[in-house]
């Protein structure tokens, strides 16, 4: 008796998340293979395609550490042959770096603007193109008109939305679905080698409608995301018990 | 469907400009003179000049005589091909072919214009009437062919309106030198009698060429149409362009919006039968006061959509200044491309760079912000960072070579260099600390050094040695020591970029 009345009820929330725009149909095995460190964060498990996301960075280390984050994403997004605009980023963005997160450069779309305005226009338009795999803004400040304007653009097209603010004056209110804030951790090579090792970020999902925020530290190596060992042990156990 | 020529003679075509720029010469007889073998020979004589017996040709000081209180003014060289030209591009309001017949006439190509205005008169009337109003007397005529229109217009004493294949007709009582041809030759002609193109029209051909050349013989048959005479046009024809004239000056925003829609139904319709699409397009407003003004737009593959080409255009819709109004709209699709036919899809799917829609969204942003605001980067054969990508000319150009793996690049990148002050311990060691911007990071680990040498046949300059580092806070930074390290401490060090 339980059960089922668990069963219903997450039936039930199922049913609430898709009518909010939550759509699950529609699975990504590579983004879902990125991100599975850190799921159990969205709603159903799923990350929120139809959402716009907003990224916050005080500084130009942090927003290096989150440009690779969200490559990391946009690269799983956008497959074998998508397309993704990325506003604002020319002459800051390193084109051949890319290559490092699985994007080939020549397939993103760098758009230069500097007013304010006209990169949300230009967002806005390319979020209600169905043929992008994701449209990334550089813009410090959002206020909540603008940023549900771009909400309800995604939820009409599907197609995910990223901001990226770098020391914004205020962190306000908006209506993109999550905020993240990631910072570089000091990497590591195994058994102590000298020299740098894979990027290790800290991932703070600082807010996530319908799902539970928190605090990851993960290293991104061969195109995916891995907790920190810090425990191998426990690790292993961990995944026994998950078989 | 058969030709139609308009001819206009510009009887007094350089004294009227002199008048309408000089409204004082109107009531008062002036001539045009040019200096000649030291004496000052009249160039043109307006009509007053001509009614008191003076004509081009004679001396200044004869023309005094006859009438003291003659102006003389001094004749500009080029100027009746200068202002001929002028007339001629105000001319395409009228028809789009307009060509310059020299020394005083137009020629203008009217076949299918004239219905526009209700008719060859009417056609006629305006044009007459609009030339006017700018103070050029002329006169006008229309015939099948240039020869005979031309003929007409020049000796012709009844109507100027020659219908349809009665161009012989109207020759037959008009003297030879009508016909455009040498004044020898007419001289010739009329020595023996032969004072009207009626009295050896019909004489055999070819006893006509031995007396009086292969001129005399073209010329008839150009003025008959046997033989199709060729025009320069000013402007050159435009293979796919719409014209849409208007009965009342348009001047509202809603009225051009329109204009443009009909003509782009027609062009896209157009397009789409030939299985073309369009690259670059120009839409014009033919201004009544003789002014155009233009928009253009351009877009990034062929197309022949309508609603998005409608769209590209109606951003700037609100730069065409009708002023005192527009008579004439055209639609000239400047680059023409075969379309590949897009194959439609039964379901929406990614479709990368090459998507229809992600071309349109583009053009869209093209339009209205710039085209120069959009990027897309390609690998570029070299090692030097600020030189190992460059700008893709268009979105389906593909690159020469691929981007280089292995090698750490930071994904952010400074625009330029920034100098740090370093502490480094022994020569090619990384750095131990660094001064960024005021703030000392002390450095924990480092990779490197990656030496990426100047491209001398480029640029001049120091080569870099590239170490990858990263600070206690866990950053990760690029930075290069510019050429080799020096013992007394000159060496410069950068900061360029940051790692993710």
């Amino acid at each position: 008796m339980e059960s089922t009345k668990a069963d219903i009820v997450a039936a039930l929330q199922k049913q609430i998340l898709s009518l909010q725009g939550f759509k699950t149909s529609a699975r990504n095995k590579r983004l879902d293979d990125l991100l599975r460190p850190i799921k159990n964060a969205f709603p159903n498990a799923v990350f929120p395609l139809a959402a716009m996301h907003e990224f916050i960075s005080s500084c130009p280390e942090d927003t290096a550490a989150t440009s690779g984050f969200i490559s990391a994403l946009v690269s799983a997004l956008m497959q074998e042959k998508g397309t993704a605009v990325w506003i604002n980023a020319a002459g800051k963005i390193f084109p051949p770096a890319l290559q490092s997160f699985g994007i080939a450069a020549e397939r993103i779309i760098f758009i230069n603007l500097k007013k304010e305005k006209q990169i949300l226009w230009v967002m806005e338009e390319a979020l209600k193109c169905k043929r992008l795999a994701a449209v990334i803004a550089e813009l410090p400040e959002l206020d909540f008109t603008a940023s549900r304007r771009l909400q309800l653009a995604v939820e009409q097209s599907q197609v995910p939305g990223f901001i990226l603010r770098c020391q914004p004056k205020s962190i306000n209110t908006t209506a993109c679905v999550s905020r993240w804030q990631i910072k570089s951790l000091s990497s590591e090579l195994a058994d102590g080698m000298p020299g740098l090792g894979f990027p290790r970020w800290n991932i703070d999902l600082l807010k996530i409608r319908n799902g539970k925020p928190g605090s990851w530290q993960v290293e991104f190596a061969a195109g995916r995301f891995r907790h920190i060992n810090k425990f191998p042990a426990i690790e292993i156990a961990q995944q026994k018990q998950a078989v | 469907m058969a030709k139609r020529f308009v001819t206009i003679w510009f009887r007094y075509l350089r004294t009227d400009w002199f008048a309408r720029r000089q409204p004082s010469l109107k009531d008062q007889a002036f001539v045009l003179a040019t200096p000649e073998h030291g004496r000052m020979i009249i160039s043109a004589a307006n009509k007053l000049a001509e009614q008191q017996g003076i004509f081009t040709g004679m001396a200044v000081a004869d023309a005094r005589a006859l009438a003291p209180a003659l102006e003389v003014l001094d004749d500009q060289p080029g100027l009746s091909k200068k202002l001929l030209t002028a007339i001629a591009e105000w001319c395409i309001r009228f028809t789009p072919v307009a060509a310059v017949d020299l020394p005083d006439g137009l020629i203008l190509d009217a076949t299918g214009c004239a219905h526009l205005w209700g008719g060859e008169k009417k056609y006629l009337a305006e044009i007459y009437l609009r030339l006017k109003e700018f103070g050029y007397q002329v006169r006008l005529s229309v015939a099948d062919t240039i020869g005979a229109a031309w003929a007409v217009v020049r000796f012709g004493t009844g109507s100027t309106i020659i219908e349809n294949a009665a161009q012989k007709n109207a020759l037959l009582f008009l003297p030879a030198q009508a016909l455009r041809i040498d004044p020898l030759v007419s001289e010739r002609l009329e020595k023996l009698g032969l004072n009207k193109i009626g009295d050896f029209i019909d004489l055999p051909r070819k006893s006509l060429r031995r007396r009086f050349g292969q001129e005399l013989l073209l010329r008839i048959s150009q003025a008959l149409g046997e033989t199709e005479e060729w025009l320069l046009p000013v402007q050159p024809i435009v293979a796919y362009q719409e014209r849409l004239p208007c009965i009342e000056p348009i001047m509202t925003a809603k009225g051009i919006e329109i204009a443009l829609e009909r003509l782009l139904d027609a062009l896209c319709k157009r397009l789409e039968k030939e299985g073309k699409g369009l690259r670059s397009l120009v839409f014009k407003g033919y201004r009544s006061d003789g002014k155009t003004v233009d928009i253009s737009i351009g877009t990034n593959r062929p197309s022949s959509n309508r609603l998005h080409l409608f769209k590209l255009l109606a951003e700037k819709i609100d730069k065409l200044e009708p002023a005192p109004g527009i008579e004439l709209f055209s639609l000239d699709a400047l680059k023409v491309e075969d379309a590949i036919a897009a194959q439609e899809n039964i379901w929406e799917t990614e479709g990368g760079i090459n998507d229809q829609q992600v071309a349109e969204l583009l053009d869209r942003i093209g339009s209205k912000f710039g085209a120069e605001h959009i990027h897309r980067y390609q690998p570029a054969a070299h090692y030097w960072p600020e030189r190992s990508f460059t700008l893709a000319p268009d979105l389906s150009a593909t690159a020469a070579t691929t981007w280089k793996q292995g090698r750490p690049r930071p994904v952010k990148m400074l625009l330029r260099p920034e100098a740090i002050e370093v502490t480094a311990p022994i020569p090619d060691y990384p750095p131990m600390l660094f001064r960024y911007k005021g703030q000392i990071h002390k450095i924990k680990k480092a990779d490197g050094p990656e030496r990426i040498e100047q491209e001398w046949w480029l640029q001049d300059g120091e080569h870099r040695d590239y170490y990858s580092v990263e600070d206690e806070a866990g950053c990760r930074y690029w930075l290069f020591r510019a050429g080799h390290y020096e013992p007394s401490g000159n060496t410069q060090w950068f900061l360029h970029g940051f790692f993710a």
